[in-house]
């Protein structure tokens, strides 16, 4: 094990009990545990963490890995059309009425990112061109993207718009193991086809045509990326709707403390998202805002522009 | 032990080229802009498949080869030089291992064996940010030969190089085939071509023009041909110099 893999364990290890406590009942754990705190904790507190853990470690290992097959630091999982899919899907069971039905909305999400990757792979072709699959990936976004505003004019009623308005925003608030155990397999599954990819990550720093000569399949890397993307922030949307920028920060503020290589970015940005997404959650729930809690999409959005803005500003001063 | 192509045919880039490479020696491939050098190099390199024809390594069709297995063999230098993240040297050569699965220890070896034998051993731990260009090729240069390939095909390694860059790598070259390597260069310089290889291989519009000895490939009515200006050598063999223009008093 690395040395950020090391640090970033022994973090959650300190973040992780001390979110159970922190909320708008705020749990003494030097008290005997109330009846009432006890259910807090089982069935509101130890869902959102754990939920927060898997989809951070999914938004971050998404982002690492998709830096690394772009070859772009400022990708975001965003770009490859699987979000706006699932989030689609998402929208049409509001639409439709039948989000309901506890297990419909997860569902459609997932049948609108699986949609979404399937066109992706139709598209970019057998080849495994990275120019092909990010146009084809943009494609993809905006369609979906058309979609959405499109069901959110065409709305039935008031009540699906704000719905479906809410939902957008992206939040882990009133989560239960119900969403955890949908998220949860999706996501590792995801990561682990992530983390087999890194060996050609590795190769592609190189360029498509070193990469191939190294021994490179890029129709195989492209599976891969499209598998774990897929899973990863298509099962995330599916639980918790759009939650955008940890992909983009996570791997970034991590490159510097490992040795550049794609591979060994992978598995710390994972964890390091888990962390980002844990704390963020967490402040979110403390925050006293009237009307309410602040979305943790909206949140981390208003955290992620100016880290953007900085980002560019140092790669402008860097440019000639 | 040959590497060899057959009836190699990309539609615009390759019209029908045969040929068959020796390993030990050092061997340009030269032509005009658009000739199809680049195409050539990346069909023998297995990275782009003929629309007809074959690319045979050792007998064996490369395109049936797993491709971990035809990576082992053929180290391929592409000419872009592109790294897309700030890796140190020894990690940018350690890339070069990535086909092998032969333990730590050996993979540690070879990428040792490649920075000494260009140099680097004191740059190991800089970024690449930080180096040269000279100093960036070199690196570039060494994590191909941690690979251990037998056939090392470059695509201009020698462009925008200094004088002193282009006699080290050229050396590297030399030495590389004096143990057995097959060494394939894509040329754009007549001169390095004519002084430094064994064998030059003049491509015109995606056919060969002329195969042989550096003095018989490109003499000065080949040169004529296919490049369209008259040159004429002046000096002795392995210091040759071309001189461009007319002239009146022909030198055989």
């Amino acid at each position: 094990m690395t040395r950020p893999v090391i640090t970033l364990l022994v973090l959650l290890a300190i973040a992780v009990p001390l979110s159970l406590l922190a909320g708008r009942v705020w749990i003494d754990p030097f008290a005997p545990l109330a009846p009432s705190a006890l259910t807090i904790l089982a069935d509101l507190r130890l869902p959102r963490a754990a939920l927060a853990l898997v989809l951070g470690a999914g938004l971050g290992s998404a982002g690492a890995a998709m830096q690394g097959y772009l070859r772009n630091p400022l990708a975001d999982p965003g770009l490859f059309g699987i979000a706006p899919g699932a989030a689609l899907g998402a929208v049409l069971s509001f639409w439709t009425g039948m989000a309901a039905q506890p297990w419909a909305l997860p569902v459609f999400a997932l049948i609108g990112a699986a949609g979404a990757m399937a066109l992706l792979a139709l598209i970019a072709g057998r080849g495994g061109s990275v120019t092909l699959f990010t146009l084809a990936g943009m494609m993809i976004a905006s369609l979906a993207g058309a979609l959405m505003s499109l069901a959110i004019s065409l709305s039935p009623t008031p009540f699906a718009l704000s719905e479906i308005v809410t939902w957008l925003m992206g939040a882990l608030a009133d989560r239960s193991w119900h969403e955890v155990w949908i998220a949860a397999p999706l996501t590792l599954v995801g990561i682990g086809l992530l983390v087999a990819a890194g060996r050609a990550l590795d190769a592609l720093t190189l360029g498509e045509a070193a990469a191939r000569s190294l021994g490179v399949s890029p129709g195989r890397l492209q599976a891969l990326m499209i598998g774990g993307i897929g899973l990863t922030i298509g099962g995330g949307v599916a639980v918790a709707g759009i939650i955008g920028f940890v992909g983009l920060m996570v791997p970034h503020l991590l490159r510097p403390f490992t040795d550049g290589r794609p591979s060994r970015l992978i598995v710390p940005s994972a964890l390091a998202g888990a962390l980002l997404l844990l704390i963020a959650d967490c402040l979110c729930r403390i925050l006293p805002l009237a009307g309410g809690e602040l979305r943790l999409g909206i949140a981390l959005s208003l955290l992620g522009a100016p880290f953007f803005l900085v980002l560019l500003l140092r790669m402008r001063r860097e440019l000639p | 032990m040959t590497l060899a192509g057959y009836d190699l045919i990309l539609a615009g880039r390759l019209n029908g080229v045969s040929l068959a490479l020796e390993p030990g020696q050092v061997i340009a491939i030269c032509g005009p802009n658009g000739a199809g050098k680049s195409s050539l190099l990346a069909s023998l390199a297995g990275l782009i498949a003929p629309a007809s024809g074959a690319v045979e390594l050792e007998g064996r069709p490369l395109a049936t080869l797993p491709p971990r297995n035809r990576a082992r063999a053929i180290g391929y230098l592409p000419q872009d030089g592109e790294v897309a993240w700030n890796l140190s040297v020894e990690t940018l050569v350690g890339l070069g291992r990535l086909p092998w699965d032969e333990g730590a220890a050996a993979d540690r070896q070879a990428v040792e064996t490649a920075l000494t034998a260009l140099d680097l051993g004191g740059l190991r731990g800089r970024p690449l940010s930080r180096l040269s260009g000279g100093e960036r090729a070199r690196a570039l240069f060494a994590r191909v030969l941690a690979g251990t390939p037998r056939w090392l095909l470059a695509d201009e390694p020698l462009a925008n190089l200094d004088l002193a860059h282009q006699q080290a790598l050229l050396a590297q070259f030399r030495a590389l085939a004096g143990q057995g390597l097959g060494v394939v260069l894509v040329l754009h310089d007549l001169a390095l071509a004519m002084n430094h290889a064994d064998r030059v291989i003049v491509l015109e519009q995606g056919a060969v023009a002329a195969d042989g000895a550096p003095e018989a490939a490109l003499d000065s009515a080949t040169i004529r041909r296919v490049w369209n200006t008259e040159a004429r050598w002046l000096g002795d063999h392995g210091q040759r110099a071309l001189v461009i223009g007319p002239t009146s008093a022909r030198v055989p």
